[in-house]
């Protein structure tokens, strides 16, 4: 198996999704001639032409509607947003026309449409460039929300996002385009909406997707060390999510650690919670804690860009909190 | 409107009860406010009222039956209302019910053997423990994770016998995988008494307030580090004092036990640092002093509590302390009167007790344990002379009382003791 960076996983699901289906194509700010903002759409222009690698000017909701549009008569568009920060501008093409025009429709237009992009924070990009847009995509009934946290998993759901026939939200981050990881030779789909055991333990579950998959890894070795096993479940895909994994894994550690990257009023972690709360009261020997950012915009100061951020040892405290071992 | 009538949480740790007796018939009208029923809590007799107007339609819980609390046990409605839907499923009342309350199984067993005088419980008869203080339920409820609520009901276990370990003393799995095997009940057998007509064992239901006093000693002697403190006091002058006193008329009559416990509430009103509750996270230090005494009832003990006791002249205190012991061994105490204590006392001197330890009634941090009152050969200036002597031990939550903590509040309590002339200043 390759070791392969996650942005060259995406970049390989394109082109085996655009080699194996001529409808499939990219359009976004860059992704053309520049090569992508970050590279993730390296050689495609040169490869599929002008037709299937379109550059367009800076106008989100003009390019997310030419998408929708596009889905609506048979293509199968990919939007990239340079950063999920900038798709805002284009949130009524995604919300009310993605999302709505299968239902309102009576069923006329499938729209097999993927919007990706980087979300959350990387490094001091301030407020207006740092944030978690998961659960307000997720809150849409239409939309499907997936969050990868390795290459492996990326490229398996991005060519999975490609075939589907609904629209797929498909969240990346800027922090995680140069993480490596083995990526099978052989090509593979990930199901949508099937979360992973990424680490197997039985005194406590961390929840987790995205990003922060790379938080919870490293805390799950420090525990390790000091004797205590996590399970650790990768969502992968936050709606629809995979309930079943959540359950049976705080049913085997009774308790959970949800996290999240994102702030926490009406977070995913909330969802997650309601879930175990639900299915899993008698099974609950500790309240769930939830781990995320601090409920303020992302400074930009280095130390308290650190401070408002998930981190290892903020999910340490929390898996300790929950076995009562503070 | 037909009104469902539940048997209701009528003391504060109420968890089920048992009907006495009910006082209105199937077809008697009835207000809101009118008693319906006497129900044995597990630490007195209540009244539970009617909570709407109507006619008695039907009565579920037979007398002497014991039913968790909020279960369904009569039903009010207008005189033709149709209530089937109302009583369906629940169970009819049945002429016997399903478990025999104590006087039921001491009737059989008087039935059988009708010259045994064991059968019938006798009164005061002391139980296995020198001295139980009641529990009040001042103490905020035991909280527990739903993961150890349901391996407690797995294995057996009550939850009010294991400690808890978590914040704010949550029990949680941890404590109920460590709590000892299936609960052994350390109340449920009482003192064997002997059984003239040859039996070699009698077996006794548990009663409400059997199984609270259970449950809430395990819970004390489990997790509270007591320590004990003993000191034997010089009651000579108290001794004189109370003669004279009773000299004056019986107006001015008090019993040792009045005069011990004003020195008490006296001693504790100088001592808040002995007048206080451990309560998990914190602990509380009272300003006012509500002295709890312990009182032997039929089948166990409660505590009533004179309020204010320090602020209460001896006279007041007395009268106070007659009223409420009588009506305790009536069972007629409010929720109200034995809740609130900050520190309680108990005395097994009129049993022939001369010194015992008892056991502290959490969350209060100490209990005095008062033994009788005997003549004893001691030195006294140089010569050995009878004097009547007291001895009594402090049980300190070592959580809350220090060792010298504790001994400063009995020198307090001696010198007021041995001067009892302090206690009128």
């Amino acid at each position: 198996m390759a070791v392969v960076t996650y942005r060259d996983a995406l970049n390989q699901a394109l082109r085996e999704e655009m080699q194996r289906d001529d409808r499939v194509f990219l359009m976004g700010e860059e992704v053309g001639v520049y090569q992508g903002a970050y590279k993730v759409s390296k050689g495609l222009l040169q490869e599929f032409g002008e037709m299937r690698v379109v550059d367009t000017p800076i106008t989100e909701l003009g390019f997310a509607g030419i998408g929708v549009g596009a889905a609506m008569v048979g293509l199968r568009p990919v939007i990239e947003f340079m950063t999920w920060n900038f798709a805002l501008l284009a949130i009524d093409q995604v919300v009310n026309s993605a999302a709505k025009l299968h239902y309102m429709s009576g069923g006329q237009f499938n729209i097999p449409i993927v919007f990706r992009g980087p979300n959350g924070a990387a490094l001091q990009l301030s407020a207006q460039h740092s944030q978690a847009f998961e659960s307000w995509l997720a809150h849409v009934p239409g939309l499907k929300v997936v969050s990868p946290g390795t290459p492996h998993d990326a490229k398996g759901l991005l060519k999975s996002a490609v075939r589907d026939d609904n629209p797929v939200i498909f969240f990346e981050g800027e922090m995680l385009y140069n993480t490596k990881g083995e990526v099978p030779d052989e090509e593979y789909l990930i199901p949508i909406g099937k979360a992973d055991q990424k680490r197997e333990g039985e005194h406590c579950t961390i929840v987790t997707y995205g990003k922060s998959v790379l938080l919870a890894m490293p805390a799950a070795d420090q525990l390790a060390r000091e004797g205590i096993r996590v399970d650790v479940i990768d969502l992968r895909t936050v709606r629809p999510m995979d309930v079943d994994a959540i359950t049976a894994s705080v049913r085997k550690t009774n308790r959970a650690v949800v996290l999240e990257e994102g702030w926490e009023v009406a977070g995913i972690g909330a969802q997650v919670v309601d879930y175990i709360q639900r299915d899993c009261f008698d099974d609950l020997d500790a309240p769930v804690v939830r781990v995320h950012q601090a409920d303020v915009p992302m400074p930009y100061a280095k130390n308290l860009e650190r401070a408002a951020k998930p981190d290892v040892a903020k999910t340490i405290a929390a898996v300790k909190k929950v076995m009562y071992l503070e | 409107m037909a009104t469902k009538v539940f048997m209701e949480a009528l003391s504060p740790t109420m968890e089920e009860g048992r009907l006495v007796k009910w006082l209105k018939a199937e077809g008697d009208a009835v207000k809101s406010g009118d008693v319906l029923a006497e129900v044995e809590t597990d630490k007195a007799i209540m009244e539970l009222v009617a909570r709407g107007d109507g006619v008695l339609r039907k009565r579920l819980l037979d007398e002497g039956a014991t039913s968790p609390v909020s279960t369904l046990i009569a039903v009010i409605a207008a005189k033709d209302e149709d209530i089937s839907a109302l009583t369906a499923g629940a169970p009819a009342a049945a002429p016997k019910a399903a478990a025999p309350s104590p006087q039921q199984s001491a009737a059989a067993l008087s039935a059988q053997q009708p010259a045994a005088p064991a059968s019938t419980p006798a009164a005061g008869t002391p139980g296995p423990t020198p001295h139980a203080p009641s529990p009040t339920a001042a103490t905020t409820r035991q909280r527990s994770s739903p993961l150890a609520r349901r391996l407690a009901v797995e294995r057996g276990l009550d939850l009010g016998s294991i400690g808890g370990s978590g914040p704010g003393g949550r029990i949680v799995k941890r404590d109920v995988e460590s709590a000892p095997g299936v609960t052994a009940a350390p109340a449920a057998t009482r003192a064997p008494v002997r059984a003239a007509s040859g039996e070699d064992f009698r077996d006794v239901p548990l009663t409400q307030i059997r199984k609270t006093i259970a449950r809430r000693l395990a819970e004390s002697i489990g997790p509270v580090p007591t320590f004990y403190l003993t000191a034997e006091f010089d009651l000579e002058r108290a001794a004189e004092m109370r003669s004279a006193m009773a000299e004056l008329g019986d107006e001015y009559k008090v019993s040792f036990n009045d005069i011990v416990m004003k020195a008490v509430a006296t001693a504790l009103a100088q001592h808040p640092e002995c007048n206080a509750h451990w309560l998990g996270d914190h602990m509380r230090y009272f300003n006012r002093v509500h002295l709890g005494m312990a009182v032997a009832v039929e089948d166990g003990l409660i505590t009533p509590v004179i309020f204010d006791a320090d602020r209460k002249g001896l006279r007041e205190l007395a009268l106070e302390a007659r009223e409420l012991a009588g009506r305790a061994r009536e069972r007629r105490l409010k929720p109200e009167e034995y809740t609130g204590s900050t520190f309680s006392v108990s005395n097994l001197g009129m049993f022939g007790i001369d010194h015992f330890t008892a056991i502290i009634n959490p969350p209060e941090a100490g209990i005095l344990a008062i033994g009788g009152i005997e003549p004893k050969p001691v030195v006294f200036d140089g010569n050995v002379v009878v004097r009547r002597r007291l001895r009594v031990t402090m049980s300190c939550d070592h959580r809350v009382i220090d060792g010298a903590t504790g001994a400063r509040f009995l020198q307090t309590l001696r010198r007021l003791l041995e001067l009892p002339l302090l206690l009128t200043y």
